[in-house]
Formats: structure tokens, sequence, C-alpha cells
């Protein structure tokens, strides 16, 4: 799935295989005396459970791939309803996009920017950042997202979220949630102020 | 000297109505005497000699404070069943911290107040916070129509949240008002409270704008399991009955370098802390990027919290 997470190394030099694009940062170019800020990646491309249990007992997944190589993309897709299997049950609300905004029509193992280049799934938070542009902007500047860990990286590292750690890439907007415990402030029950 | 002779044995017939009266008045006396220290014998079977005899904390030798800590760890032991460590964070020169609150993309979820909770060892059966989380009414900021107990899906799309806490400030009328001095503003900032110190006589929490201090009306109760064992002197280790605590911004932590239990647990990235003094840190670009604001400016309390809309 697009959030079991793996953990890089932002400041690392960037991998060989992974594409043109860098790994958006909130660190200043590498300090030899500061820790590093961890953000968040997907491990890889997605994979598409099947519903079918192996000898082991353990999911049966396949690449995007699978299926794709041999369809013929199909721009005008942009929810799932529209499709007659697979996706079917993706809800899909994020603007007017369609499924090959993003993803990439050509290896769908990949994703792809505006300007026509492929992204590697690692790398999602700038094909993210070509849209938003300001929480971009303030996720390099620390101020978007959280983070944990050491506000003082001369003492220890800091680990960031990913834009897909908060925001499902195909209903982005934050979901609804309940609260927990509002405060008694130290009344009895029963005497509390009433919601 | 006649007087002297009928004190010894004041019988009927043979006294003096004044001597009758001095012997009157001195039974009143004494009973009113003993039934206003009366409580005193109670309180002192759980105060120990060397708590009732201890200094101010920043009148503590290395020794004396050393001692202080290793009682009030083993009192924690007796009483609580847990094993924890209390240590004494100092402020650091350079250092001075700042706290910076989203409010575009706070959805009121409380999950800030029940990381202090757990992290600053708050009595469970009051759902005690150093967080207060307001739910406002858009396009206001009428304090007065602000409902803290809301309990309902978040966000409400008429409503905005503002959770609030201790805004240590730098002209803080907490501290001012202290009439024992047992809370002060420390170097980086950060207001704390000497829990042995404190009277509890609550004028600091009349005196806060914010609302942010507590007062631990009862012993806090915390199942020995849930006790946070990392705690400090002036932070968070477990208040005695009858004394006020605050937010310290979770001195424990962010005098250590980490960040504050209740930035952890936001999961929108609302929360911004760092050290105001260093140019590259994130506090510092969202004072100078942002349009932030302080609660009740004013009041001139000079809050190092600030909000902003992004």
């Amino acid at each position: 799935m697009l959030m079991s997470l793996a953990v890089a190394g932002c400041d690392a030099e960037p991998e060989p295989e992974a594409g043109p694009a860098r790994q958006p940062t909130s660190a200043p170019p590498a300090d030899p005396w500061l820790h590093p800020v961890l953000v968040n990646q997907p491990a890889g491309p997605p994979r598409i459970e099947t519903g079918r249990v192996d000898a082991h007992g353990h999911e049966v997944t396949v690449s995007c791939a699978t299926c794709h190589d041999v369809l013929e993309p199909n721009p005008a897709v942009s929810r799932g309803q529209q499709l007659t299997e697979f996706h079917l049950d993706l809800e899909m609300a994020h603007g007017e996009l369609t499924c090959v905004s993003c993803h990439n029509p050509g290896n769908y193992d990949q994703l792809r920017l505006a300007d026509g280049r492929s992204l590697e799934f690692v790398n999602v938070m700038e094909l993210c950042g070509q849209c938003h542009g300001s929480q971009r902007r303030d996720f390099e500047q620390g101020a978007h997202g959280g983070m944990t860990g050491y506000w003082d990286r001369t003492r220890g590292p800091r680990q960031r979220h990913s834009c897909i750690d908060c925001h499902e890439p195909h209903a982005p907007a934050f979901p609804q949630m309940k609260p927990v415990f509002p405060p008694r402030d130290g009344l009895p029950p029963g005497t509390q102020p009433q919601p | 000297m006649s007087e002297s002779r009928n004190i010894s044995l004041p019988v009927l017939g043979q006294v003096s109505r004044r001597t009758a009266l001095k012997g009157l008045g001195a039974t009143l006396g004494l009973a009113a005497f003993a039934k206003a220290m009366a409580p005193l014998t109670e309180w002192a079977a759980d105060l120990s000699l060397d708590e009732f005899l201890q200094k101010h904390y920043t009148e503590l030798g290395p020794d004396e404070l050393k001692r202080v800590l290793a009682r009030l760890e083993q009192e924690t032991r007796q009483q609580y069943g847990a094993d924890v460590t209390i240590t004494d964070h100092r402020p650091e020169p350079g250092v001075q911290f700042g706290y910076a609150l989203n409010l575009t993309v706070c959805i009121g979820c409380r999950r800030c107040a029940e990381a202090c909770h757990i992290e600053n060892n708050h009595d469970r059966a009051t759902n005690n916070s150093y967080i207060r989380v307001l739910e406002m009414n858009k396009g206001s900021l009428d304090l007065d129509h602000a409902n803290p107990h809301y309990d309902h899906a978040v966000p409400h799309p008429d409503k905005f949240y503002m959770p609030v806490q201790c805004h240590q400030c730098d002209n803080p009328p907490c501290v001012h008002v202290c009439p024992v001095e047992a809370t002060w503003k420390e170097s980086d900032g950060i207001v704390v409270v000497d829990y042995n110190w404190c009277i509890g006589c609550r004028y600091c929490e009349a005196a806060c704008p914010y609302h942010a201090r507590r007062f631990n009306w009862t012993k806090p109760q915390i199942p020995a399991n849930e006790i946070n064992p990392d705690q400090s002197y002036l932070s968070n280790r477990i208040r005695p009955q009858g004394v006020v605590e605050k937010c310290t911004y979770c001195l424990h932590r962010v005098r250590e370098g980490r960040l504050p239990a209740c930035l952890e647990a936001c999961p929108t990235g609302a929360r911004v802390f760092g050290n105001m003094l260093d140019p590259d840190s994130e506090i510092r670009w969202v004072l100078d990027n942002k349009r932030v604001f302080v609660l009740k400016e004013d009041l001139g309390t000079q809050p190092r919290f600030f909000y902003f809309f992004s």
C-alpha cells in the first residue's frame, strides 16, 4: 500500500535508481555536525491485493504492470466507478485530476510529473509539490507536516512525515475524526459544564 | 500576689470573679489553639521533616539538591509503586524557546492535550492537561463564546480550533503575584514552579489571562505502569496535592534538545517549536514570514506562544 513507508535519509546522496527529482528536504546542505532530518518515503511502487492467499497464508499482491502492461491507458478515467474491474472502490476526491494526471501511463510502476518526466514512487513529494507550492515551501521550512525527534539537531536526528502519511493522495482532504477526551477541569463527574 | 494563690485551683466559692473569668479565658484559648493546630498534626503525617525544612529550589546547593531528588524518587516509589528518575534540567545559554501554532491546520482533535496528559503525569480521573483546545466560531476571536468541552467529530465546518497552554510570557502576571516567589521565569524563557515551595494560594491561577495554570485539588492518581519515569524537578514529576502546576514546554524534553510531547503528537503538523535565537530555526522562519499574533496582546504579557494562519 501507499501508506507503507520506509525511512530514508534526505541528506544522503541521491540513489542512482532515483529519478531526476530530488527528495524535498528541510535540512540545509549536509552539515557534518548536524544530525540528519529523515523524511518518510514510500517503500516503492504500490502493490495491488488480489484477495488471494498463498500456501503460507500471505496475501498475494501483484505489481501495477501485471495488468497495465497489456492494457491501453484511458486518459478520460477520473474515478473508480468508471471502471469495470479493479480499483472500483477507490474514492477519488482530488479536484479535477484524472488517473494519469499523476500516474505514468507509460509505466504504471512510476509516477509522472506535469512536464512529462517519470518519477519514482519514493519521490512522491516532488509530485505533490508541483501544485501545492505553499505547502511545499512551508514543509521545507519545517512549518507544515509535523515532526518527531530533536529541535536541536546538534544533539539528535529528526523524523518528518511525507505528504502521503497524512493525506490520502486520491482524497487528500484531512478527514474528520473523533477528538480525545474533553477536560474535566478538576471537577467531579456530573458537575462539569455541558458541551 | 493574692491572685497567684487563686490560679492554682479555681474551685467555686473560693475564687474571685476575676480569677474565674481568667481561668475560663485561658481554657477557651487553649481549646481554640488546639483546634487550630489540629490540621497540622494530620498534615505532618505525610510530610517528612526533610521536606518541611527544604529550601527554595534556587537556594539548594548541589548536594542538597541531590538529596532532595533522591528523596522525591523514593517518595514516588513508596506512594505510587513506580521507579522514576527525577533530574534537574538547567537552562542553557544561547537558547530562547518559542512556540507557534498554525490555526489553519489545527483540527481540534486534542491529541496534544492527550500527549500532555500522559507525558506530564497528570491525574487520570480529571483528564487534566496543560492544553485546553477552544472551539471558536469562524471569523471571530471572541473567547467568551469559545467552547473547550466540545465532543463531536472534528473539525466542524463552521468552527476553528485554538489550543491554549502556558504562553511563557516575558511579562508574566502569574510570577508577579506570587507572594512566596515559588514561580519564576528562567533564562531560556520558561516559567517554572517549585512545587515544594508553592503554598497553593492560587493567586497565579487567577492572574493568568490564559487560564493556563492548574491546581491540584486532590493527590494525583496514576497507575504505576502509566507513570512516565523520565521526570524533572521543575517539570513533570508528580505534583503534590494543594499546589499549582503549569506547562513548561516539556522542560525535561526541550532542555535535552528534544521536541515537546504536544508537538510530536500533533497529527496535522500545526505546531512549530525551536530556539528563537537560531536564525535557521523553524520557529524563526515562521516569525519572520508568517503573520503571527499573540493572544490578548493588549494586556502586555508579551507571550512566547504565537498563533498564525497559513
